[in-house]
């Protein structure tokens, strides 16, 4: 079926074109693809719109295309670590819409599914709600929030077979699953590519169908934002 | 302003957040402050800590040497697993906690009225950063509690008839635990909030004084 690609640019060829939107797995510097964004920074492809979770730091993930001022719109629930973010967006050089976390997530897996708009609790009575549909269903009032469809979506896995069956690993999982459904075209970068039969039909997380192109990466960085330990008790 | 009373530490804040826990409980703690609630929780006490990254059934931070960049909570801090550990996607984490599945919530605030409204993701003129899972939490647990300063850092009032600052949830909270007193509330159909218990060496006159929301004793 050919989904297997060398390398991040060569997975990337023909899908990238200025002011795309791109959706990109990822929780901080959890589970992002690394290289993937990596690739697109190297494309030199411009007017992005942004649709994560939170924008990366300064000089790693995400970070990387708004250095390079690649960035026209960013969506997201959190952008808290990144300076070169704070410049550009106090400056006017950047949009931003925030939206609660929960909706982002809900809005990418609805548009994956199908689903135009949902209605949610989640930030009536608040600035989120300003300008958006109010409906009230059994007493509690909602507000319409709408699917996101990509037109490319960038996942990181931990396993895949040479269908594109994906499996993450631990909490690196976060938003990939989603939004891997919710691309018009989704690339999976990898850190292991297993035989045919190998993976449990069972613990499969996004079945192939949903990903049309994967890359086996080598040397991810997988940085760590908070390294917080606890001491070994005396023996 | 009244004379100063040195209040409850952030430790003996969140131990009064633990009372809140109840044997079973599947509850968030927020970032910051409420992160130290799970080092109060009584003996008995069995609870599953849930991580909206996409994990239920949080562990304590790893041993130097043991971090694994795969494994973080909502802070991006390294963490381990338990044996009832299971993990999810952001839409599944959401789910749970939109739908009403999670008993309690641990959050910290800016601000909190006499309504129950929530103020905690942005100060309008600052670089706002987001509001993360903060509104989902609000919307979707069955309870709220809130720990908080009781005054700014220029003895401005945080627990306020209305808020002043954009809201994060409007009619939310359930418990508020400050440095100088506990108020609760019986239900989000109008119950006042109501004094529970004051830090030693607090009045109720300073309280008063410190306080610009209405609440009954």
């Amino acid at each position: 079926m050919g989904k297997i690609f060398d390398s991040a640019v060569a997975a990337l060829d023909g899908l990238l074109f200025d002011g795309m939107t791109i959706v990109a797995g990822g929780f901080g510097l959890c589970g992002i693809p690394e290289k993937l964004i990596a690739a697109i920074h190297d494309s030199g492809v411009k007017d992005l719109t942004l649709v994560s979770n939170n924008a990366g730091v300064d000089g790693f993930g995400l970070g990387v295309l708004l250095e390079s001022r690649q960035v026209k719109k960013v969506l997201a629930s959190y952008v808290g670590e990144n300076k070169e973010f704070e410049r550009q967006y106090l400056a006017g050089e950047l949009d931003l819409e925030f939206a609660p976390q929960g909706t982002l997530a809900e809005r990418i897996r609805a548009g994956g599914a199908g689903i135009a708009g949902f209605y949610t609790r989640t930030g009536v009575g608040t600035k989120i709600a300003e300008g958006k549909e109010h409906k009230d269903f059994d007493g509690e009032t909602y507000i319409l929030e709408r699917g996101i469809v990509a037109d490319l979506a960038i996942v990181h896995a931990w396993q895949s077979d040479p269908y594109g069956n994906l499996v993450y690993r631990k909490t690196a999982r976060n938003f990939n699953p989603n939004a891997a459904t919710a691309g018009r075209v989704t690339v999976a970068e990898v850190e292991h590519l297993v035989d045919a039969g190998s993976l449990d039909p069972d613990g499969i997380h996004t079945p192939s169908v949903y990903v049309q192109r994967v890359v086996l990466g080598h040397d991810f960085e997988k940085r760590i934002e908070q390294r917080t330990v606890r001491q070994r008790e005396a023996v | 302003m009244s004379t100063p009373v040195k209040g409850w530490t952030r430790d003996e804040m969140a131990a009064r957040a633990a009372a809140e826990l109840k044997d079973g409980f599947y509850v968030n703690l927020g970032i910051g402050m409420p992160t130290l609630v799970a080092n109060h929780i009584a003996p008995g006490v069995d609870i599953t800590l849930q991580s909206e990254n996409g994990m239920l059934g949080m562990g304590p931070f790893p041993f130097a040497g043991d971090e694994d960049p795969d494994l973080i909570n909502a802070g991006k801090q390294t963490i381990t697993e338990l044996r009832r550990t299971s993990y999810f996607s952001s839409a599944d984490s959401f789910a749970m906690i939109r739908g009403g599945h999670m008993d309690l919530s641990i959050l910290g605030a800016m601000e909190v009225a006499a309504n129950g409204d929530l103020a905690n993701w942005m100060v309008p003129g600052k670089m706002i950063k987001g509001m993360g899972g903060a509104m989902d939490l609000v919307a979707g647990c069955k309870r709220i509690v809130v720990l908080m300063e009781h005054n700014d850092k220029t003895g401005g009032h945080k627990f306020r008839d209305a808020c002043t600052l954009p809201l994060t949830g409007s009619n939310v909270v359930d418990v508020l635990i400050t440095d100088l007193a506990v108020f609760d509330r019986a239900d989000r159909k109008g119950a006042p909030f109501r004094l529970i218990a004051m830090a030693d060496g607090v009045t109720i006159d300073d309280l008063r004084a410190r306080t610009g929301a209405a609440f009954v004793e």
